[in-house]
């Protein structure tokens, strides 16, 4: 049993608004998974619901075969084993960078602050930011917060990490820089569940394509079958918006 | 302008700013705890506590200082609740600035934006920390132009502090031009004080202000 994250017959609704539907769902370890589907299909819920931002109304999630979603489990104790990172820059604005990746640690993993301080100046500089950890926020570009923003889910050392099209609301010229340290991260073989609409990139990224349509999986299958042949219709039509022809 | 009367009216001045200075920073500081509770109860949505914060937050800021004081000085008496002049001024400023406080540092703390609150629990913090280490301070920083704006306010309001027989800078500022008709030195001197008062703690508040935006 090599999954580390294992979802069972998700259901999530909004009042009486049905998001997800039976999604069922298998993540072995180190593989990279990239979700992809028209907007508003549920892919944000689905990473929500796995970090347990949102209740479920039926089904069973899983993390190293316990299950951590209410009733049976209690999502707190793992939410630190799952790194997300969002589409809007989130770090903390009142904190300088530094501070803002050694915060959690220290609090949450009541971890040593040598230590983390080290590892923290480690991972920033290998996404190229040493000179900005005594910035705040505001001070720093779109596409130099999510890189911190990843590095503040990395330090955390999680089991699965959850990408919400974390390059959607970058300047196209700082969209690269992201995507560069998301794909280090692959060739690290770090288990990690990506929602983009970066078509080149989720095709040189992944392991396997989810589409999803309409709250379900519409299409599970690996990278070449989907982009080259795609095997239904909706996935086509989604496929082809993204071409562009006079 | 004569400064003869100026020189002597001023014991009598300095004493009274002293006085003001006195109530009402003690009322500030009343003001802050009372605000600071309400606004907690509020923002947690505390069950029976927040419709008794709602209630007084509309009364007090609904109602002028002078008639709170009225109530608080004479209307207590009258059931046997007898309180000092000075203490009344306190209660009263206290009880009219946490009605202000209250509703700053609650538009503060829910002026967090959500995803906030969403990175700090995707991080594993507890409720605890994420209030203490995110929403805390931010709100904080937030509230602090709105916090300056009701010191002011309240400092400017213990001028009708002399309805209630305190020795205040207004109340000696009547008194002079009552006994002497010496209006021009005396409101001179009025101004001249409010001014002293008033001005450093402007000058603070957009130092502190500056320090605490990010
Ligand atoms: N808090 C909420 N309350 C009610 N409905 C919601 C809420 N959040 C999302 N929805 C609805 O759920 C559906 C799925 O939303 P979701 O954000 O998961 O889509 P998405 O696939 O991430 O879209 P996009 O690609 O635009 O980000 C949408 O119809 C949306 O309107
Ligand atoms: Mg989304």
């Amino acid at each position: 049993m090599d999954e580390i994250l294992k979802i069972e017959h998700l259901n999530k609704k909004f009042d009486d608004l049905t998001v997800l539907e039976d999604i069922s769902l298998e993540v072995k370890k180190g593989e990279v998974v990239v979700v992809v589907g028209p907007s508003g299909c549920g892919k944000s819920t689905f990473l929500r619901c796995i970090n347990g931002l949102e209740t479920i109304q039926d089904g069973k999630i899983l993390l190293d075969g316990e299950t951590v979603n209410p009733p049976l489990g209690n999502i707190k104790n793992y939410r630190e084993k799952i790194g997300m990172v969002f589409q809007s820059y989130d770090l903390f604005p009142h904190k300088t960078i530094i501070e803002n990746l050694m915060l959690a640690p220290l609090k949450v993993q009541k971890r040593n602050k040598v230590e983390v301080r080290k590892e923290a100046e480690e991972l920033l500089e290998k996404v190229g930011l040493s000179s900005k950890k005594d910035n705040y926020p505001r001070q720093l570009s779109g596409g130099q917060k999510q890189r911190v923003a990843i590095v503040r889910a990395l330090i955390m050392h999680p089991e699965v990490l959850l990408f919400d099209e974390v390059t959607a609301a970058l300047d196209p010229e700082m969209v690269r820089e992201v995507l560069d340290v998301i794909m280090e991260l692959a060739r690290q073989n770090r288990t990690m569940l990506i929602v983009t609409h970066e078509m080149a990139f989720a095709k040189a990224v992944a392991d396997r394509v989810i589409f999803m349509d309409g709250g379900v999986i519409v299409e599970d299958t690996d990278p070449k079958s989907f982009f080259e042949n795609p095997a239904t219709e909706r996935a086509k039509k989604f496929l082809s918006t993204f071409e562009y022809n006079e | 302008m004569d400064v003869e009367v100026i020189k002597s009216y001023l014991p009598n001045f300095i004493k009274a700013f002293f006085l003001t200075i006195k109530i009402g920073w003690i009322g500030i500081a009343l003001a802050f705890i009372i605000g600071i509770v309400c606004a907690f109860i509020l923002y947690f949505k505390v069950p029976v506590f927040s419709g008794f914060v709602k209630g007084y937050v509309e009364l007090f800021r609904n109602t002028p200082l002078l008639v709170q004081l009225f109530f608080i000085y004479y209307g207590l008496p009258a059931i046997g609740v007898k309180i000092p002049a000075e203490l009344c001024g306190i209660l009263g400023l206290g009880l009219l600035g946490g009605s202000y406080m209250a509703e700053s540092f609650r538009s503060g703390l829910e002026a967090v934006p959500v995803i906030q609150t969403e990175s700090a629990l995707s991080l594993g913090m507890t409720r605890r920390q994420l209030f203490i280490y995110v929403i805390l301070p931010q709100a904080f920083s937030i509230s602090v132009p709105a916090i300056v704006a009701n010191i002011i306010f309240l400092l400017k309001e213990t001028s009708v502090f002399s309805a209630i027989s305190l020795m205040d800078l207004m109340f000696t500022a009547k008194d002079y031009i009552g006994l002497y008709y010496n209006t021009f030195e005396s409101l001179f001197l009025l101004v001249i004080f409010y001014i002293v008062m008033l001005l450093p703690v402007s000058f603070a508040g957009s130092i502190i202000e500056r320090k605490c935006s990010f």
